[in-house]
């Protein structure tokens, strides 16, 4: 039972990271944008947050000066591919590169710095419940936070007009535009969204979870994502399941280790990896029809 | 944007062409300047740190050539697949699984000749790294994964299972605890030139790219990729056999970066240590795009970036710069030559 319970509190830690970055991803790809670059702008949030954070001593301040930060950010991708009309998929590997430098510019003089961090708030009553008590209702605010931003993304997609514009652009821009929508503006919005959300993600990686600095301490989280998002089918409520389970299958690592598995760590660490593989060999040809119509092509404007 | 690749070509070709490389180097010199200059650091002595150690010397100029190796090899991994539009950004694992089975090959068949041992090994990282492509192959070729996705998720995998080698059961007895293989024998080691490390590895990694010039502009295959490339319906319609060409592509690929790892860990390193690559898969990517994959760009493009991941080791030491720094300054290359280069596919 007590490592039951370790695992789903470690899912739903390690899960919210990932539901962040999932989160921008599919704003991101809903507007016909893919964005590999996510893991650069996980990397500066996570840097931007932990200096905020060890210089001020806010972990508030930290978490928006990591959102400000991957959506400035986001705007160097954003400028390549929606007014440069420049190859998706090379610019984000591009921005990942420059996140991963910048990153360990802005980080070096923090390593080994101790930060409080974003505390522990015990919601009082429910955390006190016998089984499942401590692991569901006493995380940090960014946790508690997660799903209902994914509910209130879901909301804005398919519920406002902005929203719907910015489907109609993932889906067809060309008839987005005609219908009176200006496609590049609408594509500056989402990833302006995106790079916000994936600013906190890397801010709950390192002023949350770890509430340390490591240079690449993403690991590979915003490819993750990615995964993550065709999983999801770009839905942003399933995004939450799918983001429990890929937390599921790192604190399950995490937990087999503690527990004296023996089973090389390494080896354990290659699972949450193997699962996305593994769910997009299974579901990403399938799912390809849910996926927005344009997304990765170029709008190449109406002349 | 299929850049003529004919070589040769009239000199204001040719004088454009290096134009539209030292222009985006030029200007994310500057920008680098700048960023450097906001941390408070002096760029004008970063600059002099990282050209004058390796252009200022003949021992500076063989590390870069040391360098330059791998990083051929990696960026003709990438560029051979994306001519038929396939991104691997999986260089770095192919590179890892490439040394992982070249040194399964050096320690196990350790009482062999020189002559014999390293054809093997250079046989055993081909296969390797490309068995770690071919899986993405695969997977794009039914449509399952997009190859981009799946090789930088692989990647991770690959460096993760060469740590668990050289911390389990690989690990060098006699080690002293540190997470290695124990030493190759010297038949497993290719030979360096005179006294400098700069060994066999460039010759293997200029004749592969000697052999891509020639396959992609001289043969059936250059031309059938060529068509793929520019129209995959019609190549379809035509009767090319796609799936193939993607699957194969993605081997050889693979298997280039995996020469690439097996140079690395027996010239290099004589053993196989979690430290084996400061990114040069990635950076082979970057090699690629410079270049847009043109034979004697990349070749122009190895070597710049050879040049500035050896002067990053430098920057390291001098100016007390985190190593991957340099990124920085690759990246805004790359985001220059991608915002300059009208997507027209």
């Amino acid at each position: 039972m007590q490592g039951l319970r370790g695992l789903l509190a470690g899912a739903i830690v390690s899960g919210t990271p990932l539901l962040y970055a999932t989160l921008a991803e599919l704003v991101s790809e809903r507007a016909g944008v893919v964005n590999l670059g996510l893991e650069g702008i996980m990397l500066v949030g996570a840097a931007v947050g932990f200096l905020t954070a060890a210089s001020t001593g806010s972990a508030t301040l930290a978490v928006a000066a990591a959102a400000l930060a991957g959506a400035l950010f986001n705007m160097i991708f954003a400028f390549l591919v929606i007014s440069r009309r420049a190859n998706q998929l090379a610019s984000g590997l591009a921005l990942m590169f420059c996140g991963v430098g910048l990153s360990a510019l802005l980080g070096a003089p923090y390593t080994g710095s101790q930060i409080g961090g974003l505390g522990e708030i015990r919601i009082p009553g429910l955390a006190d419940l016998p089984l499942l008590g401590p692991a569901l209702f006493a995380h940090d605010v960014l946790v508690y936070l997660a799903a209902p931003a994914a509910t209130v993304l879901w909301w804005v997609l398919f519920f406002t007009r902005w929203g719907l514009g910015l489907r109609a652009v993932g889906e067809n821009p060309l008839a987005a535009f005609a219908a009176g929508r200006d496609p590049y503006r609408l594509q500056y919005q989402a990833l302006v969204v995106a790079g916000i959300l994936g600013g906190v993600a890397g801010a709950h990686l390192s002023v949350g979870v770890a509430k340390a600095w490591a240079e690449w301490m993403t690991a590979g989280r915003g490819f993750i994502a990615v995964a993550l998002v065709i999983f999801s089918k770009w839905q942003p409520l399933r995004a939450v399941g799918g983001a429990l389970l890929f937390g599921g299958a790192i604190s399950l690592q995490l937990q087999m280790q503690a527990a004296g598995v023996p089973i090389s760590a390494f080896l354990l660490d290659t699972l949450p990896y193997l699962l996305s593989l593994a769910v997009l060999a299974v579901w990403g040809g399938t799912r390809r029809h849910a996926a927005p119509g344009s997304l990765g092509r170029v709008f190449q404007g109406t002349e | 944007m299929t850049a003529p690749l004919e070589s040769g070509g009239s000199g204001v070709a040719r004088r454009a062409r290096l134009a539209s490389l030292t222009a985006p180097a030029g200007v994310a010199l500057v920008v680098f300047a700048a960023v450097l200059l906001a941390f408070g650091k002096n760029p004008i002595r970063a600059y002099v740190d990282i050209f004058g150690s390796t252009l200022g010397s003949a021992y500076g100029l063989s590390e870069a050539l040391v360098k330059m190796t791998p990083l051929v090899l990696t960026a003709v991994a990438v560029a051979l697949p994306a001519r038929i539009w396939l991104i691997n950004v999986g260089g770095e694992g192919q590179l890892y699984i490439g040394a992982i089975f070249a040194t399964w090959g050096a320690l196990t068949f350790e009482s062999l000749a020189a002559w014999l041992l390293l054809p093997l090994m250079v046989a055993l990282g081909f296969l390797g790294g490309g068995l770690w492509g071919l899986v993405s192959g695969l997977l794009r070729a039914r449509g399952w994964v997009s190859e981009t996705i799946s090789t930088l998720l692989m990647n991770y995998v690959a460096i993760l299972f060469l740590n668990y080698l050289v911390f389990g059961p690989w690990k060098d007895p006699e080690g002293v605890n540190y997470p290695q293989t124990a030493e190759f024998t010297t038949a497993a080691i290719l030979p360096a030139l005179g006294q400098s490390r700069v060994h066999l590895g460039l010759a293997l990694a200029l004749a592969a790219l000697g052999l891509f010039a020639f396959v992609v502009s001289r043969t059936r295959w250059g031309l059938e990729m060529r068509a793929i490339g520019g129209n995959v319906d019609a190549a379809r319609r035509s009767g090319l056999p796609i799936g193939r060409y993607v699957v194969g592509l993605m081997f050889i690929g693979g298997g280039l970066a995996g020469l690439a790892g097996m140079c690395e860990v027996s010239a290099i390193q004589g053993r196989l240590r979690p430290s084996l690559s400061p990114g040069y898969g990635y950076t082979g990517f970057l090699v690629s795009w410079m270049a847009g994959g043109h034979p004697v760009g990349m070749l122009a493009a190895a070597f710049l970036l050879a040049v500035v991941t050896a002067g990053g080791d430098v920057l390291q030491m001098t100016q007390a710069l985190p190593g991957s720094a340099v990124n920085i300054l690759m990246a805004v290359i790359l985001f220059v030559v991608l915002g300059r280069r009208r997507e027209d596919r």
